[in-house]
C-alpha cells in the first residue's frame, strides 16, 4: 500500500458550537435528514438554541423527532435536555402556503385572489425548480434575522437542484429580463385582442406559435399568471443578492453527506465542487452506513480458509457462517474505503467523519443522540 | 422461454428512493426485455447520466445510441431526454420548426426555453413524458413498433405519481386544443395496459415505507402499478436456529469457540466476542428485512429480489441481474 495524505477529520462540535446557519445536502437515501436531526439535537443539547428546518414532503423528520405534523411555524421538539440552555425547534416548509403567503404580501388584495384562483397558478406554484430551495433560504434568512436562534440547520431536498438556489437568482433574472415574458404579459396589460397589436411584426412567427400551442381560451389564465410571477418575484434580485450574501458570510458552513457507495460518493463530489465555485464554506464530508470490522486480526482470507476447513468436514456450521459474514464484512469494509480514498483523494483537504451503519434505522431522540454522538467521534455506549 | 407478468407490457416505467439502484434496475430489465432479440430503447430523464456511467460509455447526447447487445441478439438502445430537447423535437413534430431555424432560434432568445425547462419543471416534465410517449407509439416504415419495450430510468419514487401525472393535470387547464389532445394522447399510454410502474426498494424502513405511498400514490391516479423489486437482499448466513439466537442476543458463544479452535484459530476472548457482536449485527439485518418483506407482501404486487452485489456494478453483474429478472418473470 502506498502510503496516503492524511484526510483531516471533521469535528462536528466545533462545526456545531461555531456555526450560525449550517446546510446539509447530498444525494437522496444517505441519511441526510438524520444527519441534519441529529446536528441539531446534540447543538441544542449543547446549549444552543437551535431550529433544523426541512423542505422535504416525506415528514420523516417529525417523525423522527416526534412531531405529528410539520408547518410553516417553528414547534418545540420536547425531550429534549434543555439543562445547558438550548433548545430545539422543527419546521418544514409547505411549498404550497409559502407561495400563498408571498402573494398576500405583496399583491393587492383584490389581484391576490385572482392570482391564488388562476389555474396555472395553483398547478404550478410550488414546483418552480430552485425556487423551493430559494424560498428554503430565504425562511432561513427570516429565522436566522429573527433573533430567536443561534443557530439554523437546514437539510435540503436529495437532488442536485438542492444548491439550485446558487444559481437561481440568475435564471430567473433570464427569463424575467427576457422578452418572453413581456409578449405573455400583453394580454393582461392590454387586455384581449389588442395584445396582438402591442407585439411587433418580428415576433409574428413566435406568438403564432404561442397561440397554436396554448389556443387562445388558455392565453388570458397563463398572461395572468405570469403577472402572478411578476408580482412574487417583485425585489427578488435584492433579495436573492441578500440569501446569498448570507450564505458567505462568516457563520455560514455547508456539510455534505454521502454514503460509502459509488453514486453517493459522485454526487458528494459534485457538491463540494460545486460550493468551492461559489466559494461558499464547506464544513467538509459526513459518510454515513460506514462498515468496518473490529477484528483486525482475522484477515478475510484466513476466514474463509478457516470456514473451508469446517464445511469439509461439515463440524460447527455456527463458526463457519460467522467467519463467512467476517470475510464479507472486511472485503465490504475494503471497498468502501477503497471508495472514500478515491474521493479524498481528489478532494485533498476535505475533513470527514464517518458514522457507523445501524442495524435499524433511527426514529427517536435517543437514537439521533446516538448518531449525533457517533459523528463527534464519541466511543459508542 | 421464460414467461413475463407483464406480457402486454411496452412501457416500463422503474422507480424507487434514491440509493435503492433503480438505474441500475432499469437497465437490467432493458437487457431482460431485449434478451432473445428484442429492441429496447432505455431511457433517463433526470440529467444525471447514470446510464451512461453503468454502461462505462461517454455521456449520452439527445440521440438513441445502441450502449449493448443483450443475450440471444436483442439490442439497447439508450436516451438520455433533456427537456430543451424534448422541447426542439415537439417543435419539429407538431409545428415543423427545425431546431436551427429562426423561429426555434427566437424563442431561445426570448427565454422561452429557460421558462420551459428551468423555471417551470411542470412544463417539463410534460415535455418528457411525451417523448417517452413518442416513443413508445413510434412506428418504423412498414407500421411495426419502432421499439419493442421502452424501459424509464424515472424519477425517485416520491416524485414519479407527479411526474407521470402531469399531463393530466396541464389537460386540466386546457378545456379544448392542442394542449388538450396531447395531454389526452399521453394520459391514454400512460394509464393503459401498456404501461407497467415498478418500484425499487431495499427491505430498510424508509425505503419499504415510501414503497407502501408510493403504490397508494400511484393507485389513486390509476397509473398502472407493476411489480416491486427488492434490490440489496442479503442471504441468510448463519444457520436458522443460530439466527434467531443471535438475534435475541442469545448466540452459543461457547461453540463458536470451538467452532473456531477446530478451524485451526486461536479464539481468545476479544476475537469471539467481536465476532459474535458482527454476527448478532447479521441476525438484527435479516430480522429488519424479514419485517420490510412482510409490510411489502401486504401490496399484493409481484415482487421480484436481486442479491447485493459483494463487489461494484460492472456490465458482468448487470447481465446477471437481467437474468434474474427474467427468471422471476418480470421481463
Amino acid at each position: 500500500m502506498n502510503a496516503t495524505v492524511p484526510v483531516p477529520v471533521l469535528d462536528i462540535d466545533a462545526t456545531i458550537d461555531g456555526a450560525r446557519i449550517l446546510v446539509c445536502c447530498g444525494s437522496g437515501g444517505v441519511g441526510k435528514t438524520t444527519t441534519a436531526a441529529a446536528l441539531a439535537l446534540r447543538a441544542a443539547e449543547r446549549g444552543r438554541r437551535t431550529v433544523v428546518l426541512t423542505i422535504d414532503p416525506a415528514r420523516r423528520l417529525a417523525q423522527s423527532m416526534g412531531l405529528s405534523e410539520l408547518d410553516n411555524t417553528p414547534r418545540r421538539v420536547t425531550g429534549v435536555d434543555e439543562s445547558a440552555g438550548g433548545f430545539l425547534d422543527a419546521m418544514m416548509l409547505d411549498m404550497k402556503r409559502t407561495f400563498d403567503e408571498i402573494v398576500l404580501t405583496h399583491a393587492e388584495p383584490s389581484k391576490a385572489e385572482a392570482i391564488l384562483a388562476n389555474p396555472f397558478y395553483q398547478a404550478l406554484s410550488s414546483s418552480f425548480a430552485g425556487t423551493q430551495e430559494y424560498m428554503a433560504m430565504e425562511k432561513l434568512g427570516q429565522l436566522q434575522a429573527s433573533g430567536d436562534y443561534d443557530l439554523v440547520v437546514v437539510d435540503t431536498p436529495p437532488t442536485r437542484s438542492a444548491l439550485d438556489f446558487l444559481d437561481a437568482p440568475q435564471r430567473l433574472t433570464t427569463f424575467l429580463d427576457g422578452r418572453m415574458i413581456k409578449v405573455l404579459m400583453a394580454p393582461a396589460k392590454a387586455g384581449g385582442k389588442a395584445y396582438l397589436k402591442v407585439v411587433s411584426a418580428g415576433f409574428n412567427v413566435f406568438t403564432g406559435v404561442i397561440a397554436k400551442i396554448v389556443g387562445a381560451s388558455v392565453l388570458q389564465d397563463v398572461s395572468q399568471f405570469i403577472a402572478a410571477l411578476e408580482t412574487m418575484f417583485g425585489g427578488f434580485r435584492e433579495r436573492a443578492q441578500a440569501t446569498y450574501d448570507l450564505l458567505k458570510a462568516p457563520g455560514t458552513s455547508f456539510i455534505v453527506v454521502a454514503a460509502p457507495e459509488r453514486d453517493a460518493l459522485r454526487e458528494a463530489a459534485y457538491f463540494v465542487e460545486r460550493l468551492a465555485e461559489e466559494r461558499m464554506p464547506l464544513a467538509g464530508l459526513v459518510v454515513n452506513r460506514v462498515h468496518r470490522s473490529e477484528v483486525t486480526s482475522l484477515t478475510a482470507e484466513r476466514s474463509v480458509a478457516a470456514a473451508q476447513t469446517l464445511e469439509a468436514t461439515g463440524s460447527s456450521p455456527l463458526a463457519s457462517a460467522v467467519l463467512r459474514l467476517h470475510a464479507d464484512r472486511v472485503w465490504l469494509a475494503v471497498r468502501e474505503q477503497r471508495m472514500e480514498a478515491r474521493f479524498s483523494t481528489a478532494h485533498p483537504g476535505v475533513p470527514v467523519v464517518e458514522v457507523a451503519a445501524q442495524p435499524g434505522d433511527v426514529h427517536d431522540l435517543d437514537g439521533l443522540r446516538r448518531v449525533g454522538a457517533d459523528l463527534a467521534g464519541e466511543a459508542a455506549a | 422461454m421464460w414467461v413475463s407478468d407483464f406480457p402486454g407490457a411496452r412501457l416500463h416505467v422503474v422507480t424507487g428512493k434514491g440509493g435503492t439502484g433503480k438505474t441500475t434496475v432499469a437497465a437490467a430489465l432493458a437487457l431482460a426485455i431485449a434478451a432473445g432479440g428484442k429492441r429496447v430503447l432505455l431511457t433517463e430523464v433526470e440529467g444525471r447520466q447514470g446510464i451512461a456511467q453503468l454502461f462505462d460509455t461517454a455521456p449520452l447526447p439527445y440521440e438513441e445510441r445502441k450502449v449493448a447487445v443483450a443475450p440471444g441478439g436483442g439490442d439497447v438502445y439508450a436516451l438520455a431526454i433533456d427537456p430543451e430537447g424534448a422541447l426542439l423535437d415537439y417543435l419539429h413534430m407538431f409545428y415543423r420548426l427545425s431546431p436551427s431555424g429562426i423561429p426555434a432560434r427566437t424563442l431561445r432568445r426570448m427565454g422561452a426555453f429557460e421558462f420551459a425547462t428551468t423555471v417551470a419543471p411542470g412544463l417539463s416534465d410534460v415535455l418528457l413524458t411525451g417523448k417517452v410517449k413518442e416513443a413508445v407509439i413510434r412506428k418504423q416504415k412498414d407500421g411495426t413498433p419502432a421499439y419493442d419495450a421502452v424501459v424509464v430510468d424515472g424519477p425517485p419514487t416520491g416524485r414519479i405519481t407527479r411526474f407521470l401525472n402531469i399531463s393530466h393535470e396541464m389537460g386540466g387547464l386546457a378545456k379544448v386544443g392542442p394542449i388538450k389532445n396531447q395531454s389526452d394522447n399521453v394520459m391514454a399510454v400512460l394509464r393503459s395496459a401498456q404501461t407497467a410502474v415498478h418500484l425499487v426498494t431495499l427491505l430498510e424502513e424508509m425505503p419499504v415505507q415510501e414503497t407502501l405511498d408510493g403504490v397508494a400514490e400511484l393507485t389513486a391516479a390509476q397509473l398502472p402499478v407493476g411489480g416491486v423489486i427488492v434490490n440489496a437482499v442479503r442471504e441468510p448466513v448463519l444457520p436458522a436456529a443460530d439466527l434467531a439466537a443471535a438475534e435475541a442476543g442469545r448466540l452459543d458463544v461457547a461453540a463458536l469457540a470451538a467452532g473456531l479452535k477446530e478451524a485451526g484459530l486461536e479464539p481468545d476472548e476479544a476475537l469471539v466476542s467481536a465476532l459474535a457482536s458482527e454476527a448478532v449485527d447479521h441476525a438484527q439485518r435479516v430480522a429488519l428485512e424479514e419485517r420490510g418483506r412482510d409490510s411489502l407482501g401486504a401490496l399484493q404486487r409481484p415482487s421480484y429480489e436481486l442479491p447485493l452485489l459483494t463487489q461494484a456494478v460492472d456490465l458482468g453483474s448487470l447481465y446477471r441481474l437481467a437474468e434474474l429478472l427474467r427468471e422471476q418473470g418480470l421481463a
